[in-house]
């Protein structure tokens, strides 16, 4: 089971290039994760215990907005990553998840990865520098959505 | 395909409105037949031609049919100004004048034996459309087709029932993605560049044909290169004030390039030092 585990690791393109020892270290921290369509994977406010790699399916990034419903901010599809609450503080999720079709993940206890990084601080920099990416590009792809590019010219 | 001779591209040739088709809350869908009685023209994917609302002026607008059919010439755009606007204020039976067709096409015949991804956003999908016809009715000739196309809303979706049509089609993968979304959707929510990474073609074979506003088009070809896609086969269509089409009025000059005689599909090598300069 273990061992499974950490080929599934090491195959997601987020842990590519991680020391096998590191995968080693981390896979306590994780478990194989389903969920059903429209099933509630974290809400708003929530203490944001874990953080998911989406292995297949899809997920929303949503948040509840008065008069107008549920809004989805954004999607995350197989082989990226949903959730860096669990690294900084409060420790809470900022927005409701939901999975929009049958969905697989890998789970990782964001509290239990946070002592290893503690622990090794190598490791901590490795996953730090690939968080980092992830808000990047999460950063940049709202920003060309807040721009609203297909809006009117007028 | 040669543009129209000189001495006839700045005549218009009335053309009658067979059909005027809402397709979003602001694009709507012109289908045009000759009103002299002769048979209409024939052009290349990616060619456009000049529009005149008599009165009111003229507008360049990307052909938006099949170039394999020639019962009727289709012209998707929005209403954004005076004469896309008189436009949409028409009806079926009203004329038009057409010069045409202008420009550089898409590379359809150069891509053959390789994988195709159309990656549009928007109101972009109009000039694509007729290169996805040809693809699809040359099925056997390309490798991978994938359409990856953005829009603003789920309701800004563009020629929505033909892409689901198109989705379900067993050759072709189809991913469309919105800026925004309410809780009904079920689909991808982001920006299309995003979805570069998760289509499924080969980059050290593939033509890419990109179109949509330039902003957009700048992180596509970023997320393509990063894919390992060379300049040379990616091709983008640009946008700048056309106004004679014909290359003489220096209206549309981008760099040192007309884009109504150059382009508007550039092949993006050829552009890359002005593109996304401020400047040009």
């Amino acid at each position: 089971m273990i061992e499974n585990l950490e080929r599934i690791i090491a195959e997601h393109s987020f842990f590519h290039g991680l020391e096998e020892r590191h995968i080693r270290f981390i896979v306590g921290c994780a478990k194989n994760v389903r969920f059903e369509e429209g099933q509630v994977i974290f809400r708003e406010g929530d203490p944001a215990v874990n953080f998911y790699f989406i292995r297949e399916g899809l997920v929303a990034v949503e948040l509840m907005v008065p008069h107008r419903g549920r809004t989805i901010v954004q999607t995350v599809a197989a082989g990226e990553v949903v959730g860096w609450s669990w690294l900084v503080a409060p420790y809470r999720w900022h927005f409701d998840g939901q999975a929009l079709i049958p969905t697989r993940a890998l789970a990782f206890d964001g509290k239990c990865l946070l002592a290893k990084c503690e622990e090794d601080h190598d490791l901590g920099y490795e996953i730090l520098k690939r968080f980092s990416h992830v808000v990047s590009e999460r950063l940049e792809v709202t920003r060309l959505q807040l721009m609203d590019l297909y809006g009117s010219v007028v | 395909m040669a543009s129209a001779p000189l001495a006839d591209a700045m005549i218009p040739r009335p053309f009658r409105i067979q059909r005027l088709r809402k397709e979003t809350a602001d694009t709507f869908t012109l289908d045009l037949v000759p009103a002299d009685g002769r048979e209409t023209f024939s052009f290349a994917p990616g060619q456009f031609n000049m529009l005149y609302v008599f009165g009111v002026g003229e507008v360049p607008i990307s052909i938006s049919s099949d170039s394999g059919d020639s019962s009727a010439l289709q012209h998707t755009t929005r209403a954004v100004g005076t004469v896309t606007n008189a436009l949409q204020g028409l009806k079926k039976g009203d004329t038009v004048g057409i010069r045409g067709p202008f420009g550089s096409p898409w590379p359809v015949e150069e891509a053959r034996g390789r994988d195709c991804v159309i990656v549009t956003g928007g109101i972009g999908l109009a000039p694509l459309r007729p290169a996805l016809y040809f693809l699809l009715a040359h099925r056997e000739s390309y490798r991978q087709v994938v359409l990856l196309y953005g829009a603003r809303s789920p309701e800004d979706i563009l020629y929505r029932r033909e892409l689901e049509r198109w989705r379900s089609k067993l050759d072709l993968e189809v991913r469309v993605t919105v800026d925004r979304a309410g809780g009904e959707w079920r689909g991808t929510v982001g920006v299309v560049p995003m979805l570069v990474r998760r289509a499924g073609f080969d980059p050290s074979n593939a033509t890419a044909m990109v179109c949509g506003p330039e902003v957009m088009m700048r992180f596509t070809v970023r997320e393509l290169e990063s894919r390992g896609m060379e300049g040379r086969h990616i091709y983008l269509s640009m946008e700048r004030n056309m106004k004679c089409a014909i290359g003489f009025c220096g209206h549309c000059q981008y760099g040192h390039t007309f884009v109504c005689k150059d382009g508007p599909v550039f092949r993006f090598d050829r552009i890359a030092a002005i593109f996304g300069k401020a400047e040009v």
